[in-house]
């Protein structure tokens, strides 16, 4: 399988994304620089984490813009899978591919720590190789991480199975306490309406190794493989 | 030329006169300026220089030493590590959160200079107390300039020290180190080659930033300097971001004859130094530099510090592709002139020329400086101080929550959470232990990086406190299953011009110099910050050292933790009847003074040797060194660090009570073993012949330190409670 | 041309950690009478233009492409010929 990585102007996860997709996935990866107009050789479009465009003004704000996200909003319409991790979460929020926005953390500070996620919804093309209930330890690392949406499209989100990920303790409950951000209902991930598209803020290629803290996100990438073998199969 | 304008520029009588000589005429205002911030103490070393001269710098794995951006060792595989270290005292006393946030702009393109790709940043800070409120607001400034730059480059921030100390209040210390990695065959150096071949100016554009920043660092502080805010020059982390990736793609596009980063003395300072590298000349007009601003003269131009720029001598025919690159990144290139063979630099603006020096004149042939040395009178009081007379407190699971809950020692969570240290998918060994540890991608071997500096030691002895700080760095790394391999270091002292000051720096390097050459690790790269006083006198001499050690194998990395229940605790080396110096005599009675703890570098290497042989032999779980607040305290940490508890039984000899349990004596390292490898752990302590003591066990949930002779335990203390101190401390200050 | 003075807020029901904190501090400063506090972000720019009326679309533009997120900001703005 092929993954396009995508890279901005203060992208910084790209080479980590890489190394998972490579060495650890064994497949194919290749950097897409943000001035592209194509990704229709591609399986899986990640958009990796960092600060693009310094994350001035607002994270993600500027780059919406670059030509890339066209033809990555072509591929998502035809269901292509589109992961935006960290900054590339914040990213797909402010070009309205999902739903929502991110403010600043409740602590103002930026955060980098172990955090605990329970995967909400075990049949997206991200979690099917997870359990339900599955509890994650990931970590962060970013000063936006506060999501925000509006009562209606939170219905919306939790009725429709789009909330993936939220944070909770290490046994799996989910209270304010484990927050690390102040995000609504905890929320940590959503995919769109059609689940192809998920956004995350939590870091799974930091920790899809032993050596690294664990290798629970791991399945992240291993799910996008999976089910696009199923789905070629069909 | 006036007497006043000379002097103003921080330039001496005998020093005008030189260059007088050099250039067989008055010099022109310009000239006076780029003189005068090239033979400041800052870019010349001047007053430094001949001391610096006792380092030993050779050694099998040095690729290339001091006197480049940074220095280079070999790690194996074809690869090297660059690294440096250099401080941002002086902005950062007066705005720590662009401060702080330009030195590890500045400490990074030092690296990137290399040819290296930046993969670790590490810092030691020094403040004044947390008490107050000015003294969070600086500290809390500079983490938070240091996380923002930091992070949005996306070059982890994995490790460093902390002190807290009344002695740094009116002048903070920040220090940032930076580690890059790179393949033999980029090595990139900062010279001038070629005669006719273009300098470019690449990066962020001249605007009239700290015009006379080296100067500046070069001057005491006074309270009036806070409000001089134009001096502090903000940086673009973001364009940092986009130069690096610009200069790495023209470095592997083997464009590159040499590269060099605009720090102190901005075009001045790295137009000359290329040229002088290379014996050659250079010719610039400075009609070509891209300004942000309007109307600058080129006196503002030549001196400008705006951060962000670099200085790039391509191959001639190769401008267009270095263009090229440069604008894919949203970056500007520009040739601003060209190599020549005459050994000048010669300024032009258009037709005009406006300076015209000796390159070599400005980077090498500044006067050096012997100042007057003499020793502190205040040494013989403190030497002879008798902490035995002191009262014994009581209670000893009070004086070890006060010592965890001291911010020196207490976690750094507060601070590295703010820091990304994990981007890169290499910090193997996060903050918090005594080494952070990056593994190499692509190959089995890892790299351990640490920071570490005593000023209180060094204060009261300089020359055993320059020894200790080496050795404890090296420990540290070997803590962490490392080969200590090289160093590098910042030197933070006061004003080298008081007899007693430059005593204390010449003994320090001398300390440091002997612990380097008996521990095998060159001093590779450096800086000297001086002048560091406020209206409150001069800092604690302050030596910094930071230090990489190399892995052969992932599997021999370690931690402080203890791991598994029923692990046996030896404590390599022997604890000696010291006190003095401690953070135990800071914390509990409010002082600082007493004998240093001696070092002997033999014992010193023996307990190292051990501990790496044992670790290699997969005997050894967990490592740890004891520092400050002594046995106790390590222990502790180690208990919370794994989650366990422990069981300690200690024989107290000749010692009291608290030189047992907190003195800081030297060379000692807590290790585990498995409960069945006793004897092969005593077997191998043997070889080493070094002393070695059994002396508890892990497990359960509390902390319990038995005294033979003294009924009940001494500590006992669950592991929820010294957590709650340790981990808490900062944070409630901070909060 | 025109300075169009542009401020962006975010709006009311969204968690404004920045507010929060400054309302904090200043209550701990004895500021007891400061109800609320909304921490928020100004902007300039200068635009060439005919008349204030054209111009005042073009910055509507500019805020609802990229100065300000609809789904948390609001911003208000205030034309000054230059």
């Amino acid at each position: 399988m092929k993954f396009g990585i995508v890279v901005f102007p203060g992208t910084n996860c790209e080479a980590d994304v890489r190394y998972v997709v490579e060495e650890i996935l064994g497949q194919e990866a290749y950097y897409l620089w943000h001035k592209e107009k194509s990704v229709k050789r591609y399986d899986c479009i990640i958009l990796p984490g960092g600060a693009s465009y310094g994350g001035y003004l607002r994270e993600g704000a500027m780059a919406k813009f670059s030509p890339i996200m066209e033809a990555i909003t072509d591929h998502a319409l035809k269901g292509g899978l589109v992961l935006g991790i960290s900054d590339g979460f914040q990213i797909l929020l402010e070009a309205g591919l999902l739903p929502g926005a991110m403010v600043k953390n409740d602590s103002l500070q930026f955060r980098c720590q172990d955090t605990y996620i329970r995967v909400e919804n075990e049949k997206t093309p991200y979690t099917c190789l997870y359990s339900p209930g599955e509890v994650l330890k990931i970590p962060i690392a970013h000063a936006a991480g506060n999501y925000y949406v509006d009562e209606k499209n939170l219905k919306e989100l939790e009725e429709g199975g789009q909330i993936v990920f939220r944070y909770c303790s290490p046994s799996g409950e989910v209270l304010p306490q484990y927050n690390p951000n102040g995000s609504l209902n905890n929320i940590a991930g959503i995919t769109n309406g059609e689940g192809n598209i998920l956004g995350m803020m939590p870091h799974p290629e930091r920790c899809s190794e032993e050596i690294m803290s664990g290798v629970a996100g791991r399945k992240v990438f291993e799910s996008i493989l999976y089910w696009l073998k199923e789905r070629c199969a069909l | 030329m006036k007497s006043e304008t000379w002097k103003e520029m921080g330039l001496r009588e005998n020093e005008y006169e030189l260059i007088k000589e050099i250039l067989g005429r008055e010099p022109n205002y310009l000239e006076l300026g780029m003189f005068a911030v090239m033979w400041s103490e800052h870019c010349s070393y001047k007053n430094s220089k001949n001391a610096l001269k006792l380092f030993p710098t050779k050694g099998k794995r040095v690729i290339c030493g001091p006197g480049e951006n940074a220095g280079a060792v070999d790690i194996g595989n074809g690869k090297a590590v660059a690294f440096k270290v250099e401080s941002h005292n002086h902005p950062s006393a007066i705005d720590p959160f662009r401060g702080a946030a330009t030195g590890v702009g500045g400490i990074v393109r030092d690296i990137l200079c290399m040819g290296a790709r930046p993969i670790a940043m590490l810092n030691s800070l020094r403040f004044g107390s947390l008490d107050n409120s000015r003294g969070k607001y600086l500290f809390n400034g500079a983490v938070s300039g240091i996380a923002w730059y930091g992070n949005c480059l996306g070059v982890p921030t994995v490790g460093g020290e902390v002190y807290f100390n009344k002695n740094y209040e009116g002048n903070p210390l920040v220090n940032a180190m930076c580690i890059g990695i790179l393949n033999h065959d980029d090595l990139a150096r900062g010279r001038a080659e070629g005669v006719g071949n273009p300098v470019m100016l690449v990066g962020a554009r001249t605007g009239r930033d700290g015009i006379h920043g080296a100067t500046f660092a070069s001057e005491e502080l006074s309270s009036e300097s806070e409000g001089e805010g134009p001096t502090v020059v903000g940086g673009d982390p973001f364009v940092e971001k986009l130069l690096l990736e610009a200069c790495l793609e023209v470095n592997r596009a083997g464009y590159l004859v040499g590269m060099q980063d605009l720090g102190a003395a901005g075009i001045t300072g790295a137009t000359s130094e290329t040229a002088s590298r290379a014996g050659l000349g250079m010719e610039i007009d400075i009609k070509k530099v891209p300004l942000r601003e309007e109307g600058m003269t080129p006196y503002e131009i030549m001196l400008s510090e705006s951060q962000e720029r670099m200085l790039i001598i391509p191959k001639k025919g190769k401008e267009g592709e270095v263009e090229r690159i440069f604008k894919k990144w949203d970056l500007e290139a520009v040739v601003i002139g060209y190599v020549t063979d005459d050994g000048i630099l010669r300024v032009k603006n258009g037709d005009k020329v406006e300076a015209e020096i000796p390159a070599r004149a400005l980077t090498e042939m500044c006067p050096v400086y012997n100042p007057e040395k003499k020793e502190p009178a205040y040494l013989k009081e403190t030497r002879s101080f008798d902490w035995r007379k002191l009262p014994v407190p009581e209670n000893m699971n009070k004086v070890l929550l006060e010592l965890l809950s001291h911010p020196s020692i207490a976690s750094k969570e507060w601070i590295y959470r703010q820091y990304d240290h994990m981007v890169g998918t290499n910090t193997v060994v996060r903050p918090g232990s005594d080494a952070a540890v990056l593994r190499i991608k692509g190959t089995k071997t890892a790299i351990a990086a640490t920071m570490d500096g005593n000023g209180k030691y060094c204060y009261l002895d300089p020359r055993t406190g320059g020894a200790i700080v080496v050795a404890e760095a090296a420990r540290n790394l070997v803590c962490a299953g490392a080969r200590p391999i090289a160093l590098t270091d910042c030197l933070n002292f006061g004003s080298p011009e008081k007899p007693e000051i430059y005593w204390q720096f010449e003994q320090v390097i001398r300390g440091m110099s002997e612990a380097a050459e008996a521990l095998g690790t060159p001093v590779i790269s450096g800086n000297v910050s001086l002048y560091n006083e406020s209206d409150k006198g001069a800092i604690y001499p302050t030596p910094i050292v930071g230090m990489v050690g190399l892995i052969e194998d992932t599997n021999h990395i370690r931690s402080q933790g203890f791991q598994n229940d029923g692990d046996l605790i030896f404590l390599l080396g022997r604890t000696e009847p010291e006190l003095g110096a401690s953070m135990y005599l800071e914390v509990v009675h409010g002082l600082e003074t007493g004998k240093v703890p001696a070092l002997d570098l033999k014992k010193e290497k023996a307990v190292q040797e051990l501990c790496l042989e044992g670790i290699g032999a997969g005997l050894i779980k967990s490592a740890h060194d004891c520092s400050d607040g002594g046995l106790a305290v390590a222990i502790a940490e180690s208990c919370i660090s794994g989650n366990i508890g422990a069981e300690i039984n200690l024989v107290k000899g000749n010692l009291e009570l608290p030189e047992l349990l907190f003195g800081e004596t030297q060379s000692r390292i807590i290790v585990t073993v498995d409960r069945n490898k006793g004897e092969e752990m005593r077997a191998l302590t043997e070889k080493f012949g070094v002393p070695v003591s059994l002396i508890g066990q892990v497990g359960g949930e509390e902390l319990k330190i038995k005294v033979n002779g003294i009924s009940g335990e001494v500590i006992n203390l669950s592991i929820s409670k010294l957590e709650e101190a340790w981990r808490g401390a900062i944070k409630c200050m901070m909060d | 041309m025109f300075l169009a003075k542009i401020y962006v807020t975010l709006k009311e029901g969204v968690l404004d950690p920045q507010g929060n904190a400054v309302g904090k501090a200043l209550h701990s400063m004895n500021y007891k009478e400061v109800q609320k506090v909304k921490v928020g972000k100004y902007v300039e720019l200068y635009i060439e233009g005919e008349n204030a009326e054209e111009v005042g679309k073009r910055v509507d533009e500019i805020c609802g492409k990229l100065l300000v997120n609809p789904v948390v900001e609001q911003y208000s703005y205030e034309l000054v010929e230059v």
